[in-house]
């Protein structure tokens, strides 16, 4: 059994089918890369895994039961995490109080009235922040973070419920070229270490080709292409649809 | 109902259409535009009728003069309208929403003092309208012939803006920039001069609305908050932005309560129930329903009212030593007040007064600000809480101090049902709807006479005997706001007022990391109530009565300018703000005539000099790292 199974996934805004009839898996241990030209439907996919849009048709199993319809507060308290293309965090929030909320409502303590927040789980706030590279910025707020580091902040708080699956949308968008390799190295390390699995788009073709164990392929939203880099790579669709667009 | 009478009252609600369409109408193109709510039009529509007076009396004679006075007017007030886009507007355009209210109710105060002064307190009843001043028969009843040309005065402007916005230049960039304002700045178009034209266009309309209004109603200087709130109500039921819209709700409207009033006393399922009396509430309901069912109005578009992005706010942090400190001496300072309180009676009541503000201010503070919910309603729940203290004594016979401990639960308990609909919206739109819940608590207060004691109040409501003395009811005053302050404060900083601030902050991420945003809002709305109902229930017992008139849209607004000159983003700014602003009001209103007119400029100069209020702009001397 795969860790997500995705069958027969659609979604259309008004006259725009956004999403049409995907089916993939992801496994515990891979990394795998959803690509796809501008608007091909990746954040729409996400969107519906995670629970933020509702399907038009198709059905979502993560580790062999439904989460089809849930909420994302509920698919998340399932163990999915997942980080957004346009970074959301809590700007009012120092950067360790980001984690901490996380770990607050991972642990049911979201409902304390008078327990003061910013003592409660800073030994683990701070170690999920060592992890990302982001601990000696932990007491700065959020709000002053440069892109770079709102999206490893994005990591650790998504990290914070030990989620199986972790679902990236564009995670080094914005970021240096030797960031870009940084977290991702980072992202194969967690997947290894705590054999969870990892959807993740990208653009940027070398990050894809250097840490994905397989990849998928959207275009205006079909599965146009699966399998091993390798193989995708020369595949001819794939290549049509890249070549004269980008890379 | 006779078809007489049923015709009649139908005519009577199409002439107040008209005039509701005229006001509502350039408030509706304003925000469209410019997205400002701007409180200041109702006072456009005030001046329109004052200024319409003093031409009509002069050349208003002939049929000729009376419509060139009628034009002129406003003409006149449309330049005023001008005038305070150029000197205020201009400069906060890019303030957040809050602060642009603020500055817009600042103009309400410093235009009904402006009128006070010109036209003198007295209610001016104009001259009827040359030449239309008989009636026409319809079916046997006499209806004026001015309210038929009224009916058709609505029609016409309708028509003749669909013309202005279709085919001239200026209408289309009106349409480019309510539908899409990065256009507008694409189209390389002078927005500055658009934005001015709008609102000169908004005034003169809503002035021209007043002054028509001339033969029909006198001059007063209250209708301005009463013509705001109707034209709120219109614009919201519409949709904002959308000129049919507002056509269709001034119509629905207008007609709804013709027909209460058509209707006026019946039986209904063996019940007594005056239908006339509902005609104060009746708006409100309509946008209440309107709002919960679609929530961007009858003819909006989903997301139309985009407001600009909330501050940037420095995270809050528990009070360190210094701070601490600081709240020791005023706390010492406070209890020690009484000693020296002997000596000047008054202060001590003014200091009650001052508390009694500071624990509302902080209750609406609590969801205004980390809540990110935007009350303008926050009356409501001081209202439950002095009203269900005071039935509790008169009408169950309970001891005052039983009463006053089932103030938040009256309040608690209102929060509960109202709250529930209002979370589900943002922005303006919870704005309008928590003051819609606010008004129905009002006008029940006002109307049920049998209950409440209707507009005369509940009087005799005193505080037990070992409290009678003014000092000692300080004491429990003092006791209760600081437990109540500190009490919402250590909420704020425990989990549950992270996730409060989670969910204002970003919505999309607190729900994905497992959080209950509608719940947790709902509960922090819920609490505010409750603790706003102790300030309800400790002011009824201070002042020995409550009336509707404390519980009105004024007290809302009040609550929302204390906090905002304090300061949304810090703790202390609710605080701050409210001692600072009952002491001003106190202070301007017993030595000078116009303080509201004092009030409202202080207002401005306070929101431009401190755009992070007075609290936030002195922590923002000591925080060093601030976006
Ligand atoms: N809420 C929405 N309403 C209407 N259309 C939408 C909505 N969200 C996405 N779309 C449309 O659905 C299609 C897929 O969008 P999506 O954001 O999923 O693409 P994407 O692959 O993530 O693109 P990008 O690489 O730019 O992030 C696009 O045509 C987009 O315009
Ligand atoms: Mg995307």
């Amino acid at each position: 059994m795969s860790l997500l199974e995705v069958r027969g996934l659609s979604k259309a805004f008004g006259g725009v089918r956004a999403v049409a009839n995907v089916t993939f898996e992801v496994n515990a241990g891979e990394l795998l890369a959803l690509i796809g030209p501008n608007g091909a439907g990746k954040s729409t996919c996400f969107n519906m895994l995670n629970g933020q849009l509702t399907p038009d048709a198709g059905a979502i199993a993560f580790e062999g039961q439904s989460i089809t319809g849930m909420k994302p507060r509920q698919v998340w308290r399932r163990g999915v995490g997942r980080t957004f293309q346009i970074t959301a965090t809590f700007s009012s929030m120092t950067v360790r109080e980001n984690v901490q909320v996380a770990l607050l409502s991972h642990h049911g303590r979201l409902k304390s009235l008078f327990t003061r927040a910013c003592d409660q789980f800073v030994d683990e706030a701070n170690a999920l922040l060592e992890r990302v590279g982001m601990r000696p910025q932990a007491e700065r707020p959020c709000s002053v973070l440069a892109y770079g580091d709102l999206k490893r902040l994005e990591l650790a708080v998504a990290l914070a419920n030990k989620p199986r699956l972790l679902l990236m949308d564009e995670p080094t968008a914005g970021m240096a070229p030797k960031e870009r390799i940084a977290l991702m190295a980072l992202a194969a390390d967690i997947v290894r270490t705590d054999n969870i699995g990892v959807l993740f788009t990208e653009h940027d073709m070398d990050v894809v080709f250097a840490h994905a164990s397989r990849m998928i392929v959207l275009n205006r939203g079909e599965l146009i292409a699966a399998g091993a880099p390798a193989a995708v790579r020369a595949d001819p669709e794939v290549q049509r649809i890249y070549l004269g667009s980008r890379h | 109902m006779s078809p007489d009478a049923f015709a009649v009252q139908f005519l009577n609600g199409l002439a107040s259409a008209s005039t509701l369409f005229l006001i509502a109408v350039g408030l509706s193109l304003i925000f469209g535009v410019t997205r400002i709510v701007n409180f200041a039009h109702g006072s456009f529509y005030m001046l329109g009728i004052f200024v319409a007076y003093s031409l009509v009396t002069r050349i208003g004679d002939s049929p000729f003069g009376f419509w060139v006075s009628m034009l002129l007017a406003a003409l006149v007030v449309a330049i005023v309208g001008l005038l305070v886009e150029l000197v205020l507007l201009r400069r906060i355009y890019q303030a957040p929403e809050l602060f642009q209210l603020l500055a817009t109710f600042a103009v309400v105060l410093i235009v009904r003092d402006a009128t006070l002064a010109i036209w003198g307190p007295e209610d001016l009843l104009g001259p009827r309208a040359p030449g239309l001043k008989g009636s026409v028969d319809i079916l046997g009843r006499q209806f004026p012939t001015y309210d038929l040309v009224l009916i058709c005065i609505g029609p016409a402007v309708l028509a003749a803006l669909w013309f202005v916005l279709t085919r001239t230049r200026f209408g289309v960039l009106i349409r480019a920039a309510t539908q899409d304002r990065d256009m507008v700045g694409a189209l390389g178009v002078n927005q500055a001069w658009l934005f001015s034209g709008v609102f000169a266009l908004g005034a003169f309309l809503a002035a021209l609305g007043g002054a028509l209004q001339l033969p029909r109603e006198p001059a007063n200087l209250g209708i301005d908050l009463v013509a705001i709130g109707e034209a709120f109500v219109v614009v919201v039921v519409g949709g904002m932005g959308s000129i049919p819209g507002a056509f269709l709700a001034a119509f629905i409207i207008a007609e709804i309560k013709a027909m209460c009033f058509a209707i006026g006393q019946t039986t209904l399922f063996g019940v007594s129930f005056s239908f006339s009396k509902l005609t104060l509430v009746v708006e409100f309901l309509v946008m209440a329903a309107v709002l919960i069912w679609r929530p961007w109005g009858l003819m909006g578009r989903p997301g139309a009212a985009t407001r600009n992005a909330a501050e940037i706010e420095v995270p809050l942090k528990p009070a360190d030593a210094r701070t601490r400190k600081l709240g020791w001496v005023v706390l010492i300072a406070l209890v020690l007040l009484p000693l020296v309180g002997t000596a000047f009676p008054y202060t001590i009541v003014l200091s009650i007064d001052i508390l009694v503000a500071v624990l509302f201010a902080t209750s609406l503070h609590f969801i205004m600000g980390p809540g990110g919910m935007h009350s303008f309603g926050h009356a409501a729940y001081f209202g439950l809480g002095a009203y269900g203290a005071g039935l509790l004594v008169k009408q169950l016979g309970w001891p005052m101090e039983g009463a006053l401990a089932a103030a938040p639960v009256a309040a608690a308990v209102g929060a509960l049902i109202f709250g529930w609909f209002c979370v589900r919206l943002s922005g303006v739109y919870l704005a309008m709807l928590t003051l819609a819940f606010a008004q129905i608590v009002w006008s029940i207060a006002f109307q049920w006479d049998e209950l409440t004691g209707g507009s005369n109040g509940i009087v005799g409501l005193w505080p037990a005997e070992w409290l009678s003395e003014k000092w000692a009811y300080y004491y429990l005053t003092l006791t209760l706001t600081v437990a109540g302050v500190l009490l919402l404060w250590r909420v704020l900083l425990a989990p549950f007022g992270y996730a409060l601030r989670a969910g204002r902050d970003s919505p999309l991420r607190a729900d994905a990391i497992g959080i209950d945003v509608f719940h947790t809002q709902w509960m922090g709305f819920v609490l505010a109530g409750a603790v706003c109902g102790v300030a309800g229930g400790l002011f009824a017992f201070s002042k020995g009565s409550i009336a509707p008139e404390a519980i009105s849209v004024g007290r809302s607004i009040d609550g929302l300018v204390m906090v905002l000159l304090g300061g949304i983003q810090t703790l202390s700014g609710p605080v701050v703000g409210a001692a600072l602003f009952t002491w001003l009001q106190d202070l301007i209103a017993r030595e000078f005539q116009y303080w509201r007119a004092a009030l409202g400029f202080t207002i401005l100069v306070l929101v431009l000099a401190f755009p992070l209020g007075v609290a936030g702009s002195i922590k923002r001397l000591f925080v060093k790292e601030v976006a």
